[in-house]
């Protein structure tokens, strides 16, 4: 620090980076944003609103749009169901083997969901582990709707485990000593205050799986195929018309954006007048 | 000294940005159409192992010459290039989307045919349909895997149906029937023969060149006689505005006397009988 330079060249350097500094993550954020809404506003501007009603119309479309919502609200209601007990043993709870069962839920994520639907084709499959028993009795999953909302379930599963998860762990430990010291059971304090009080939360993850559940496609084309009425959901449809009409996937690109972005906008209208 | 750390790295941070913001408003660099001796080959996926090889013996023959493939279906593929993909070389596995490619004026010169492949059925091993002919592919219940009709072998599989309708013992509405099977329209022929072979399919419909030797001991292959098939045409042409003259030289290999042997050997069936 032997030299310092004149005052005056000091002055203008400190206060260069200062400026930039408070510009620079307007930038970034600027660009990042740039970057998102781009490709989205790039398939709505391609296709003029007429036909997109007169696509709306196609019976093919209908049964696709029909079989997305179907699957996935069965896909979120089912992992609901069996994750926020897990979540909630997550939350609450230490035990052996806690960090290997938070990495193996996590590791849906990871996979690429093709392999996802080959791991659920070597599992579920008629000649697969649970599945050779299933066809003994007559039940083959594969090729079927079930299978659709199965592998939306292992895809989009490990988005619920981890916000309810989180959500349980923010709720306030006082108001369960304040429960249990009243003598409310393990049931009703679950249901009465830990439910409640994490409701946002778990509607946010709820909105976050279903959405995974909306765009899911490697694991669906690989366990349950591709086939009109019975597998064929929305990004299916949207794959399949991109190798013969362009215009056709973009349109129900832009169909199924605008259905998303309906139900995340409700969702987090609905989340915010609960926190009020 | 820590003002002008700070600065070092404002600058930096502001020239990744300049950079990100100036990448997005340029053009971005072509993948494959770079150095003058690497070549791009957009290849129907059923082409996979034959033409791996063949790339080799290239690459063997032309040793400053880099061979890359892009193996997908041919409608992928000529989407793909129609959207302007850095290819050099394209092989179809029909006319249907040479053609379309043609009138787009996306090929230079004439596209030539290189090879011919035969539809067969494939059932796994195990024949959990417990099927014994062709006859047995319009029974009821029958799961039977197909590839989608914009796909080059889902087309030819409707057209061979529809021709076997008259096929002794097999019934007119034998297409109708077997297509009522189906449980799923595949996007590759490659995805059709994973299906069968993890015993999910009783039956699938693919090119008589994907029973590799990978999957032939997984599988039983029912011919389609020869009057009721259809014999799928592969053209192979070179791109326009990419590395012709390495491109021509890929496409004169293919149809040379050793290109035509070593796709003989994996079942295609050559077009210049050597």
């Amino acid at each position: 620090m032997g030299h310092a330079p004149p005052p005056s060249h000091q002055s203008r350097r400190r206060s260069w980076p200062a400026g930039l500094l408070r510009v620079a993550p307007v930038i970034a954020g600027a660009v990042f944003l740039v970057f998102l809404v781009l490709p989205v506003l790039s398939l709505l501007i391609r296709i003029p609103p007429g036909e997109l009603l007169q696509r709306l119309g196609n019976p093919l479309i209908v049964q696709a749009l029909r079989l997305s919502v179907v699957t996935t609200v069965a896909a979120t209601g089912g992992a609901i169901l069996l994750g926020l007990p897990v979540a909630y043993l997550l939350a609450t709870r230490e035990f052996p083997g806690k960090r290997v069962m938070e990495v193996l839920i996590d590791l849906p994520m990871v996979i690429p969901p093709t392999v996802a639907g080959v791991g659920l084709l070597l599992a579920f499959g008629r000649a697969g582990l649970t599945g050779r028993a299933l066809a003994a009795v007559g039940v083959t999953i594969p090729f079927t709707t079930v299978a659709v909302v199965l592998a939306e379930m292992f895809v989009a599963g490990p988005f619920l485990v981890n916000t309810a998860r989180a959500g349980f762990e923010e709720v306030d430990p006082k108001y369960l000593r304040a429960a249990s010291t009243l003598r409310a059971s393990p049931g009703f304090i679950f249901f009465h205050v830990v439910l409640p009080l994490s409701l946002p939360s778990l509607t946010a993850g709820a909105a976050m799986t279903w959405a995974r559940a909306l765009g899911e496609f490697g694991a669906t084309i690989t366990f349950a195929g591709n086939l009109p009425g019975r597998t064929q959901t929305m990004p299916l449809a949207v794959y399949v018309a991109l190798e013969s009409d362009l215009n056709a996937a973009v349109a129900l690109s832009v169909i199924l954006l605008l259905v998303s972005f309906g139900l995340l906008l409700t969702l987090r209208s609905f989340r915010i007048s609960l926190r009020r | 000294m820590k003002a002008q750390r700070t600065w070092t790295a404002c600058m930096l941070g502001t020239a990744a940005i300049a950079l990100l913001l100036g990448g997005g408003v340029g053009q971005p660099r072509a993948v494959g159409a770079g150095p003058a001796n690497s070549i791009t080959v957009f290849a129907a996926a059923s082409l996979t192992e034959a033409f791996t090889v063949l790339g080799k013996v290239f690459e063997e023959r032309n040793p400053a010459a880099h061979v890359m493939f892009n193996f997908a279906g041919t409608q992928q593929l000529a989407l793909a290039i129609e959207q302007g993909a850095p290819a050099d070389v394209f092989a179809s596995a029909d006319q249907r989307w040479m053609q379309h490619l043609q009138q787009r004026g996306l090929i230079l010169g004439t596209p030539r045919e290189f090879v011919r492949n035969r539809l067969v059925l494939v059932i796994p091993r195990s024949n959990p349909g417990k099927l014994l002919g062709l006859q047995d592919l319009a029974r009821p219940g029958v799961k039977f895997v197909i590839a989608a009709d914009a796909v080059p072998a889902g087309h030819y599989l409707r057209e061979a149906l529809a021709k076997l309708n008259r096929a002794p013992g097999l019934g007119r509405d034998y297409d109708q029937r077997a297509l009522r099977n189906v449980v799923s329209e595949e996007d590759n022929v490659r995805a059709v023969i994973a299906k069968v072979q993890l015993g999910e399919a009783d039956a699938g419909a693919v090119y008589r060149s994907d029973v590799t030797s990978m999957v032939a001991d997984k599988v039983i292959v029912i011919d389609i006689p020869d009057p009721y098939n259809v014999m799928a045409s592969y053209p192979i042409a070179v791109v326009k505005g990419g590395n012709s003259t390495g491109g021509q030289q890929f496409v004169a290999l293919i149809t040379s006397v050793l290109g035509q042997q070593i796709l003989r050997g994996y079942n295609f069936i050559p077009a210049n009988p050597p």
